[in-house]
């Protein structure tokens, strides 16, 4: 149930991010998702792609600094009220979310989650039946 | 053990006129032996008499490396050739090297000041001394090998380099003392660990590292790693070579000989001696060599010397670990920078060595100081709130060791150009 997820550090300077999508491109590398964190110093790219060793690794090689951490993917019905719900239920249980990324398609959304503590947050989400992203079936997307 | 006691220990008083007899007796010389420093002196309006002791010290002219320079090879030395018995010389960055000739008598001082100084750190006749220095034109192999000697210990002459060879030597005569630079001295702890070896099962003990300028936190990592006690050894080939001064086992400063080197601290900018206690520049005059005396030798190494005595007894006076070159020494806004004092401060946040670069500019009339670090992968997160902690944890130790605040920007991982050798650390941009 954990996604990895892939961290760029990246200066604000132009073109940064066009050359990490053309490093994974080149590299026969899918994005499925991705999101920019960014402040007036600094910002903080974060990818769900179709092989995350090999982006990690590539994405090293040409001189970034990478890390990889844990995420949460969540399958809400694109309806009104949905997220709401789901993070109603993380809140009640003393979960907190450092950042989340989200887009939806046809019926569903999709929703990335980094919260303070991954595993409680699975358990919470699965005994709430809410339904879960399996890793395999993001990295294809 | 203190190898001389009686020069190691000898009162102020007692050294006071030791140093002022052999200051007298080094200016004569000199002046009768030398063009080049006897228009020195007459340009400053002085002869031999006025100086009759260190009291006089102040009024004699610095001499520096363009000196040595201009006087290529042998233009300051103040014996024939015939009595020179040894040239040893260091690859100047630029330009020519500097050579220095030691006499008989001046091999024979060297290695009694280099045996004081092992005997400070601890070292004994029965230990196993692997001397890892380069032996040859540089100073370091050769002095400490005629000290160790000297002192009755084996010598292991390895010199620098050869990795496997030096791990092999280690294990199979059970070296118990290490000489290298400590840069060397981490790359071998880490090709120990590469191999799978534990330093527990060396037989090292005690670490003489010198020859490049080293922190604190460096010294903790070595301590650890290589499982021995590491003390600092200080030297340049114009004064001496390794053993000018060497820390005692308590590893709080380096006592400096100063029956064979008067230490003085100036102020790089002024030239003037500082107030007790206060950090400048390091300015040696050698008052018992014979090839090559040096009157208020300008080091460029910044630090302060300490009176206090000892814990280990010893009433030599202490010089503290370099707190850097003066050639590099900021001023900003009145205040005394050393980028070393930066690099103190990244190293205790991180293990590895950290890239840097220091801007100062200056807006309007106020001098502004900008510090570009590189976000390595050990302290990069996908969070925004830490790597703004991390920005805000680094601006705040700066302002606390600095007294100044600091604008830290973190850039991404080779922004900061590296160069051969030396990397470039600093750039002003101030127009003064
Ligand atoms: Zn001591």
């Amino acid at each position: 149930m954990l996604i990895k997820q892939i961290s760029v550090f990246l200066e604000n300077k132009s073109g940064r991010l066009n050359e990490v999508s053309q490093i994974l491109g080149d590299a026969g590398i899918n994005i499925s998702a991705f999101s920019v964190a960014d402040t007036s110093e600094f910002g903080i790219l974060r990818l769900i792609v179709s092989d995350p060793d090999k982006a990690s690794n590539v994405l090293h090689e040409s001189g970034f600094t990478v890390r990889e951490s844990n995420v949460v993917g969540l399958n809400c019905p694109n309806q009104a009220g949905a997220l709401a719900r789901a993070l109603k239920i993380l809140s009640r249980n003393e979960i907190s979310i450092e950042y989340l990324y989200a887009f939806s398609m046809g019926n569903s959304a999709s929703v990335i989650i980094k919260p303070n503590d991954t595993e409680r947050c699975i358990e919470v989400l699965q005994k709430n039946k809410l339904e879960l992203i399996k890793a395999s079936d993001l990295y294809k997307i | 053990m203190i190898w001389n006691e009686k020069m190691e220990c000898a009162t102020r008083d007692e050294m006071k006129a030791i140093q002022s007899e052999r200051l007298v007796e080094t200016v004569k010389r000199i002046y009768h032996n030398v063009a080049y420093y006897r228009d020195k002196m007459q340009q400053a309006g002085l002869t031999p008499f006025d100086i009759e002791g260190v009291e006089d010290l102040h009024k004699l002219p610095f001499t520096t490396k363009s000196d040595l320079r201009d006087n290529y090879p042998f233009g300051l030395f103040t014996v024939p050739m015939s009595e020179i018995v040894r040239l040893h010389a260091s690859s100047g960055t630029t330009g020519k090297p500097t050579v220095v000739g030691y006499t008989r008598k001046d091999i024979n001082m060297w290695s009694e000041v280099v045996t004081r100084s092992l005997c400070m750190a601890g070292v004994h006749k029965n230990d196993i001394v692997q001397i890892a220095y380069g032996y040859g034109l540089f100073t370091g192999g050769l002095g400490i090998h005629y000290g160790t000697e000297n002192l009755g210990a084996s010598v292991i002459p390895i010199s620098g380099g050869n990795t496997q060879k030096q791990i092999q030597l280690m294990q199979d005569f059970n070296s118990s003392v290490l000489c290298c630079t400590p840069s060397y001295a981490l790359y071998i702890s880490d090709v120990l660990n590469e191999a799978g070896i534990d330093p527990e099962t060396l037989n090292l003990r005690v670490g003489i590292f010198g020859a490049e300028p080293w922190s604190e936190a460096m010294r903790k990592e070595i301590e650890r790693k290589l499982k021995l006690r590491a003390i600092d050894i200080y030297g340049l080939s114009e004064i001496v070579g390794p053993g000018v001064s060497c820390e005692c086992e308590y590893q709080q400063g380096m006592h400096v000989h100063e029956d064979h080197f008067i230490p003085e601290i100036i102020d790089p900018v002024t030239l003037e001696p500082v107030a007790d206690g206060e950090v400048g520049e390091l300015v040696f005059s050698t008052i018992t060599k014979e090839g090559i005396p040096l009157l208020r030798y300008r080091t460029r190494d910044l630090t302060r010397l300490i009176y206090d005595k000892c814990s280990c007894g010893r009433t030599l006076v202490r010089m503290e670990k370099c707190k850097g070159r003066s050639d590099d020494m900021l001023i900003i806004r009145g205040v005394n920078v050393f980028p070393s004092q930066i690099e103190t401060v990244l190293l205790e946040m991180s293990e590895t060595e950290p890239h840097y670069l220091l801007i100062v500019d200056r807006e309007n009339t106020l001098d502004t100081l900008s510090l570009m670090v590189e976000v390595q992968e050990q302290f990069f997160s996908d969070e925004v709130r830490k790597l703004q902690d991390l920005r805000k944890q680094i601006t705040h130790k700066l302002e606390s060791t600095l007294g100044l605040t600091v604008d830290v920007k973190l850039v991404e991982p080779k922004t900061i150009e590296r160069t051969a050798g030396k990397a470039k650390r600093v750039i002003d941009k101030r127009n003064i």
